[in-house]
């Protein structure tokens, strides 16, 4: 059972909202219905799980309803149909109290502005949620000051918002939600009124403070590099309706539709892309020591080479059969014969890989932390990956042209990585 | 051909036997909630008028500082003040800041709720605002009247028609201020499970501060204004000094009075505003 499970949920906005269910299980889109009823769609038919402990990203462009989503999850937004369920619970039973203890104790939330107390110093603000459920003051600073120095910001304290940056606001912001040690946190658009740099800052202390405390952590955001860097799942959300729902790879590899492949155009694949979802299951892989068994089973498959381990567990080097042979007739041991190649780690980004991919001359073997052999990465593999990226650019260089006919193309790195963005 | 309905002595008659039969049914009631005005109305003026003018003046000057922090504005208050006693009409003065500290009291106690109640639902506020529109436009002496059988001629009717006309501006900007306050900050009260209780005096009053303060410093300037009206109904003060001017066609004694009103005007507007402007300075933050 997921921890959140939301089945079945829409919401309409206008002043009878039942009245445009039936309209919208007929499959009426929200345009028709926006012209024939004045009603507004905000969410149609959304089934989702959320597991726990992951980053679940919900996605999609201004109007989509990811942020009318989100705050159905804590109930800010009532659903006009469908259920919603925490734990198994169904939230929308809940009465007024039960809510206001949801809230207080399993959910808490980050917004795009900061919402932060403009009155009350960064402690007092870090400690709000505290403050509002009763606990002492000299308890709740202490609990705050601990989250304001996890998020960097020791020393602060007594400084208002105003006085801070905006990447400075929401720490405050982030500390503000995690103070309250909810199961739950929803952030909505969190990081996307910062800077770049400091929303790439933002998104790397995230991914480590989620290392840390395995929160369940509910993500909008409109932005789809963000989206694939941060998330375990990607929920796509197009005028309120749910495209596509998967593992960043399976977004990237198969989008469910035009619209999603549209997004997906864009992406720096090679970054994004990390070896295990390029791999390839391990061609020939010898396990014994004992060469007439390795020729035999190199001469029943259909490759000329085959990996076998060497020395050190996590080491994998390939033998040819010629060169098995050769050992044969010369009584070599199997192990010294092979020549070692750099390994590669499941997690790594294709980005990185992509030299030693290239300038191997046998596939890379893929190898996890205990040293199994999961895959390898064949030199084909991460040249699809580059030359899918260098056709988006490609495109996106035309459709540049025809705008601007007499402005000059961006100059094309022949491999397709740009080395700016590798630095970044 | 007459087009028209005479209905107008029908409608006097009815509003004279709907105030006599209020003083005849509720006599009691409005004499007990005049007593209790004038017990708290007679402590103050007496406190104010017993006391040394030179403590009051130091008094409000320290105010006058505390709240701006600035030296300039703080002595043109204490000069002010200074002109009023010189004018030779302190204790008038002292009587009417009584009655206004009342009647603006009794706005502060009325038209913060109504103001709170608003901002909270769109439909008493569609009903409260025309209220209030007839309340600034009505003219006084219309329920000076019946306020004068009510509670008898003197400071309680005078206090009462000082508060119909100066609430509403403090009503319609602590009803402001609550809207103008950051949606996204009071959703985020809301979802870290705020109650409203918590919310209204957690983040909503705190935040419509400035404003309401703008509001208070409204309200006292048309209870300033109200000041020579009221006097004509027995309350004393600073409009008597102006009346008793215009009764005896004396153009001096009526400028003193004047005078007087506007130094009075000078040193709450000064004060408040001045409080205003630290709390918007606050209020501005992170905005």
């Amino acid at each position: 059972m997921a921890l959140i499970e939301v089945r079945g949920v829409s919401k309409v906005f206008g002043p009878k909202p039942k009245s445009a269910l039936p309209l919208l299980a007929a499959g009426r889109s929200k345009a028709e219905i926006l012209a024939e009823t004045g009603h507004s769609v905000g969410l149609q038919n959304i089934n989702l799980d959320i597991e726990a402990g992951q980053i679940f990203v919900v996605m999609g462009l201004s109007g989509s309803g990811k942020s009318t989503l989100i705050r159905h999850l804590n109930r800010l937004i009532d659903p006009t149909d469908g259920e919603i369920r925490f734990n198994g619970d169904d939230i929308l039973q809940y009465d007024r109290k039960q809510l206001i203890e949801f809230r207080r104790k399993r959910m808490s939330m980050v917004f795009q502005h900061f919402g932060l107390l403009p009155h009350r110093t960064v402690v007092e603000n870090v400690a709000y949620g505290l403050s509002i459920q009763g606990v002492g003051r000299t308890e709740r600073r202490a609990r705050a000051a601990e989250w304001l120095e996890t998020v960097g910001l020791a020393g602060y304290e007594d400084s208002y918002p105003d006085e801070l940056s905006g990447g400075m606001r929401q720490r405050v912001g982030l500390a503000r939600a995690l103070c309250t040690d909810a199961d739950v946190l929803l952030m909505d658009e969190a990081f996307s009124a910062l800077d770049p740099l400091i929303r790439s800052d933002m998104q790397d202390q995230l991914t480590a403070l989620q290392a840390r405390l395995h929160k369940t952590i509910v993500f909008i955001t409109h932005d789809l590099d963000e989206a694939l860097r941060l998330g375990d799942q990607i929920a796509i959300l197009k005028d309120g309706a749910l495209v596509q729902v998967g593992p960043p790879a399976e977004i990237l590899l198969h989008p469910a539709d035009s619209y999603v492949e549209s997004f997906v155009r864009d992406v720096n694949r090679v970054r994004v892309l990390t070896a295990d979802t390029v791999m390839k299951p391990p061609r020939l892989r010898i396990t014994t020591e004992n060469l007439d068994d390795a020729l035999r089973e190199m001469r029943a498959s259909p490759h000329d080479f085959a990996y076998v381990q060497t020395g050190e567990p996590g080491n994998y080097g390939v033998v040819t059969q010629a060169e098995l042979e050769q050992a044969k007739r010369e009584h070599m041991p199997l192990k010294d014969l092979a020549r070692e190649l750099p390994s590669v780690q499941p997690g790594a980004a294709v980005e990185d890989i992509l030299p030693a991919a290239l300038q191997a001359e046998y596939p890379l073997p893929v190898v996890d932390e205990d040293g199994e052999l999961q895959g390898v990465v064949t030199k084909k593999a991460v040249i699809e990956v580059v030359s899918d990226q260098a056709d988006a650019r490609a495109q996106r260089a035309e459709a540049q042209d025809q705008i601007a006919a007499d402005a000059e193309p961006a100059p094309e790195d022949p491999t397709g990585v740009n080395p700016a963005s590798r630095s970044a | 051909m007459d087009i028209f309905l005479d209905f107008g002595p029908a409608v006097a008659d009815a509003v004279n036997r709907a105030v006599d039969s209020l003083v005849v049914t509720y006599g009691d009631g409005f004499e007990a909630f005049s007593d209790t005005v004038l017990t708290v109305l007679v402590a103050l003026e007496g406190w104010l008028r017993g006391m040394p003018p030179v403590v009051v003046l130091l008094l409000v000057t320290a105010v006058a500082y505390a709240a701006s922090r600035r030296v300039t504005l703080t002595l043109g208050v204490a000069a002010s003040l200074w002109l009023i006693g010189s004018l030779g009409v302190w204790q008038q003065a002292m009587q009417t800041i009584a009655i206004m500290s009342v009647a603006v009291g009794m706005s502060l106690a009325i038209g913060l709720p109504v103001g709170v109640l608003m901002a909270r639902s769109s439909r008493v506020r569609s009903a409260v605002l025309p209220l209030l529109d007839l309340m600034q436009t009505i003219p006084s002496f219309v329920y000076l009247i019946p306020a004068a059988m009510l509670f008898g001629l003197g400071k309680v009717p005078a206090i009462l028609a000082t508060l119909i006309y100066a609430a509403p501006p403090l009503i319609r900007l602590t009803d402001l201020g609550i809207r103008l306050v950051d949606a996204e900050v009071l959703e985020a009260s809301r979802a870290f499970g705020a109650t409203r209780a918590q919310m209204l005096f957690g983040v909503q009053l705190p935040l419509a501060l400035p404003n309401i303060m703008q509001g208070i410093n409204q309200t006292l300037m048309m209870a300033l204004a109200m000041v020579v009206i009221a006097s004509m109904i027995g309350a004393r003060g600073l409009g008597e000094t102006v009346l008793l001017g215009l009764q005896r066609n004396d153009s001096g004694q009526g400028a003193i009075g004047g005078l007087a009103i506007v130094a009075l005007a000078i040193v709450f507007d000064r004060v408040t505003q001045s409080v205003g402007l630290r709390l918007q300075r606050r209020g501005a933050r992170n905005s």
